[in-house]
Formats: C-alpha cells, structure tokens, sequence
C-alpha cells in the first residue's frame, strides 16, 4: 500500500516558519560548498600526491619509506575516521592553548578540517597513481636520461613525469570524481555541504518529501561528477603527446 | 510474567469474539500476513532503545507493546507475530508509507508537516525544546548566546527556533550542525559549542548518560512545546482508534503515570542510570485530555 505524497516542487517550496527562504537556496548554498571544499582538496592532493609518489619511486630509502609510510596509513584508514580524528581528536591531544584555539577561535573550521582530512586521505590514493605512472615507464626512459648527462631529478623532471602524468590521467579522472563524492562524507563533521542539506531538508523540515529531494541532490552530484569527467577528457586530449600511449594513435 | 497474566486473562474473556465489522488498511494486513510490524529506536532513550541485551525497550515500546495487546485481542489473534525493525529518523516515514512497518515507537514529533503523510495516536510525551550548557559557562538565557557558538543535530528544526529568536532579539550566534545527538553533545562537552539545542528529555538522557552529569545543565526558554504520538498510515481508522483506545485507558487508569516513574523516575537499563526528569505539567495536562494536536 504505496501511498506516498508526491511533490516535485518541493525544493521551490518556502521554508516553513521563516521569511522567504526557500530549500532550492539551501541546495545552492550546499552546491557552493561542495564545489569549494572538493577543489581545495584536490589541489592539495594533486600537489602532496605527486611529491609522495614520486618520493617513492625515489632511490633514497630516506625518501622512499616516510612517502610509503604516509601512503600505507592513509591510504588504509577510513576517511571518516580520520576526519573525526582532526576535527575531534586532535584538539584534545594539542597543549589546551592550542586546542582551544582549534575548537573555538580557529576561521571555518569544517571547512578547513574538511579541506585538509579529504586531501591528505586522496593525497594517498594519487600518491599511488603517479608511482603506477612512473613505473609503467620503459626502464630504458630513466637509463637514457641519466646517459644523457641529465642528474636524477632532472631526468625525473624533462624525462619522467611528463610522460607518467600524461598515462595516468584516466585513473586520476577517477580520483577526481572520488573527491566529489566523497565530500558529502565531511557533513559529519557539521560542514553544511549539499548532502549536509539533503539530510536537513529531509530531517524534519520535510520528512514526507525525501524521495524527491534525494532525487534532486543525486541529479546534480551526478552532473558535477560528468562535468569533471569531461574536462579531463578534453585535459587528457589537450596535452597528449603523438607518438606516445595517449597520443593520437 | 503480569504481561502474560494479563494476554490470558484477555483471551480467556473473548474467547469466542467475532469480528463485528469488515477489516480495512492496516488491520487487514496485519490480520492477512499474521504479523504485526513495529518500528523501534536504537538509542532514543527512554522512549525506544536497545538495552544492554540488544533488545528495544522503551517507555514508547511500553505503551506500543499495549496497543499489540489490544490489536492481537481485536483480531482474536493470541499468537499474533511480533516483527521488530529499527528505524531512524530519516527512515520512518518512508518505511512507514510503503507498508514495511505498521507503528512506529520512538520519539517522533506529531507535526503537521508529518502529518501530510502520516497519522499519529494521542501524544503520549510532551517535550520542550531547550538547551544544555556547561554549567560553569553562566550561560542562563538565549541572550547570553550572543558571539558563541549553538549546535543541534544535522535534520531536526531546533536550529530554526534559535534563528528565529535570533532576529528577534537581535543575537549574533554561530551555527554548528552534529550528525547525531551523541555527537552533538560532545561538542558542547569538548568546548567546541557553547550550547546544544534540543528537547529537553534528549538533553536530560544524554547528561544522566555522561561521565560527569554535574558539569552540566539545562537553562534557557521553552523554544517550542512538541507532542510525541505512535506514528501510523494516513487514513486508517481502524489502527487509530485501537491506538487511542488502548493509550486513554492507561492514561485514565493511572497506569500512565507508573510507566513514566518507571522509565523517567527510576534506574533504567542499560547502565542502571536516573534520569529524574519529573513529569511536567503539559503532560500530565495531556494525560488528562488525551489529544492528538500535532505542532
């Protein structure tokens, strides 16, 4: 006995009890927030994911294992856990100086925390991706850079990279749409991103309408997730190299 | 053991009962399929949660177990199946409109945005929505809110009561959002929140629950009054007025008040803890005028 209550308009309905808010604004508000705090994570993945991966790709053990031991933490701890661990746990384990100052005075701390948790766990995940890119390389690459005169880290820079980070762009496509998703987990630590704002619209505000709403919020982190995939097929397309594995065949 | 003196004592009197009118909605299906689904809480306490044995008991599964009683004697149906499945706030009431559960025994608000889709019984609890601070805070009113921070829970409407009281009195306070009650209260425990808005019985179980209840307390203005009731389909008669019949009749007899000494009054399971919340006047007044009003 099916007898849900339909109503697709819900999200253009005012909020009750306030003054012209409506749960549409909610949704955008939730959207910005999402898109704010995934590319700020990104960014600092891509950038601690390249340098650990590469340190481990590294001959040096004193480069080698802190990046593998960074990667094997991160990479094996759940990310609402380590979430939970930077915005709960470690103000407590700082000097009460300090603590306080995280949990009371520091700017936007969820989105802060947010930013910081989901790079440093994606950080990991890329980390791995730019090591599979470097070792998918001929050894004969490294071989003849080094035979050219270049030192190890220019070959790794004009020789190396390039080339690796040109193979893995379709895992790191996907890496990359993670983030999206995986932003809706920071709502756990009270950033009011959008499905911060699918569980507040369907909560108590409009608990007979969740069907619609949660339709309304998987639409759009759908589309954000194929605009991600889109542009980095055209990323992907703009920098190949002919003549290589992404190259015009 | 009184529970089962009770059953044979029901059974043994309508022995030969005959239905004296057609079945419809909810009854129907439950006398059809020979099971009778509840909804219960994992840790709303004292209405609905698992004791230390994982098994729902409550003050709200007190009263539901009743109406049971009175639909198993209604169908003539002594050895009526018991389905037990948990249920979250956000899962209520689509569990509830497509037929999984027939009541829900939690503490669920009766509101009228609920009631677009589902119906309630009488209420049987009246909460106040206020807030819990640390004592040493001297935090005593909404207006000693200005410049801190205020946290709810990701999903209720209590942070809507402070806006409101916001403009009116002109406060400038910051919004924080817990996923759930427990987290919630750890932030006005580990300092992160200066207050936690909610109904005051929530606030009360979470303090007697903590390790130092008297660095807490609860202050401030009555934010909004809202009744509990046993959630059940719109447009069902029949489950209506099993429920409401069963709640007046423990409500009249006085048997209202000992179930709420026993879980608001007493050591409950599962750590033995007191709440002693005394019953407040707006229930005792709903008690009295067994009324289904929803806010």
């Amino acid at each position: 006995m099916f007898k849900y209550q339909w109503d697709w308009g819900i999200i253009l309905s005012e909020v009750p009890g306030t003054d012209g808010e409506y749960y549409y604004q909610w949704l955008i508000k939730g959207f910005e927030l999402t898109l704010s705090v995934a590319l700020s994570a990104w960014i600092l993945a891509l950038i601690l994911g390249a340098i650990i991966g590469t340190a481990r790709t590294a001959p040096s053990k004193w480069l080698s294992w802190p990046a593998t031991i960074y990667v094997e933490v991160f990479r094996n701890i759940p990310l609402l856990a380590q979430l939970f661990f930077w915005f709960f746990a470690l103000p407590e384990l700082l000097p009460t100086a300090a603590g306080d100052w995280m949990k009371q005075r520091m700017p936007y701390p969820e989105f802060i925390i947010g930013t910081l948790g989901l790079g440093l766990f994606t950080a990991a995940r890329v980390a791995e991706q730019v090591r599979t890119g470097i070792l998918a390389l001929p050894r004969g690459q490294k071989n003849a850079g080094l035979a050219m005169g270049f030192t190890l880290t220019q070959t790794y820079r004009y020789v190396l990279l390039p080339n690796a980070f040109r193979i893995i762009i379709p895992p790191l496509t996907s890496e990359f749409m993670n983030m999206f998703k995986n932003s809706a987990v920071t709502y756990g630590i009270g950033l009011t991103e959008l499905y911060f704002q699918l569980r507040q619209i369907t909560g108590d505000y409009a608990p007979g309408n969740i069907i619609e709403v949660t339709a309304y919020v998987t639409l759009i982190y759908l589309v954000m997730a194929f605009i991600v995939n889109r542009g980095m097929a055209w990323v992907e397309r703009k920098v190949a190299i002919p003549g290589t594995i992404g190259g015009k065949r | 053991m009184r529970k089962f003196a009770i059953m044979a004592a029901v059974v043994a009197a309508f022995a030969t009962g005959a239905q004296a009118e057609d079945l419809t909605g909810t009854l129907k299906t439950i006398n059809d399929t020979n099971t009778i689904r509840i909804g219960y809480r994992e840790s709303s306490i004292p209405f609905s949660y698992l004791d230390q044995n994982q098994k729902p008991v409550g003050y709200a599964m007190d009263l539901c177990m009743a109406v049971v009683d009175a639909v198993k004697k209604k169908l003539n149906k002594p050895t009526l199946a018991v389905s037990l499945i948990p249920v979250t706030s956000q899962t209520r009431i689509p569990l509830m409109v497509n037929g999984t559960i027939d009541l829900e025994c939690g503490s669920t608000t009766n509101s009228k945005e609920r009631q677009k889709q589902v119906a309630f019984s009488d209420s049987y609890y009246v909460t106040s929505v206020r807030m819990v601070v640390k004592a040493n805070s001297g935090i005593k009113s909404l207006s000693d809110l200005n410049g801190k921070s205020v946290v709810t829970t990701t999903g209720t409407t209590s942070d809507r009561y402070i806006k409101q009281n916001e403009k009116g009195e002109n406060l400038d306070v910051k919004n924080l959002y817990g996923k759930d009650h427990a987290e919630s209260f750890l932030m006005v425990e580990s300092g992160r929140a200066s207050a936690f808005v909610m109904d005051d019985i929530l606030l009360a179980s979470l303090i007697a629950e903590s390790k130092n209840p008297k660095d807490f307390a609860i202050v401030g203005p009555a934010l909004s009054v809202e009744p509990y009731g046993i959630m059940m389909r719109k447009d069902d008669p029949q489950i209506k007025q099993v429920a409401d019949a069963t709640l007046q009749g423990i409500f009249k007899s006085g048997e209202g008040n000992k179930l709420y000494n026993k879980w608001f009054m007493s050591p409950i399971p599962p750590k033995s803890v007191n709440i002693n919340l005394p019953m407040s006047d707006k229930l005792k007044d709903a008690m009295a005028h067994p009324n289904d009003t929803g806010i």
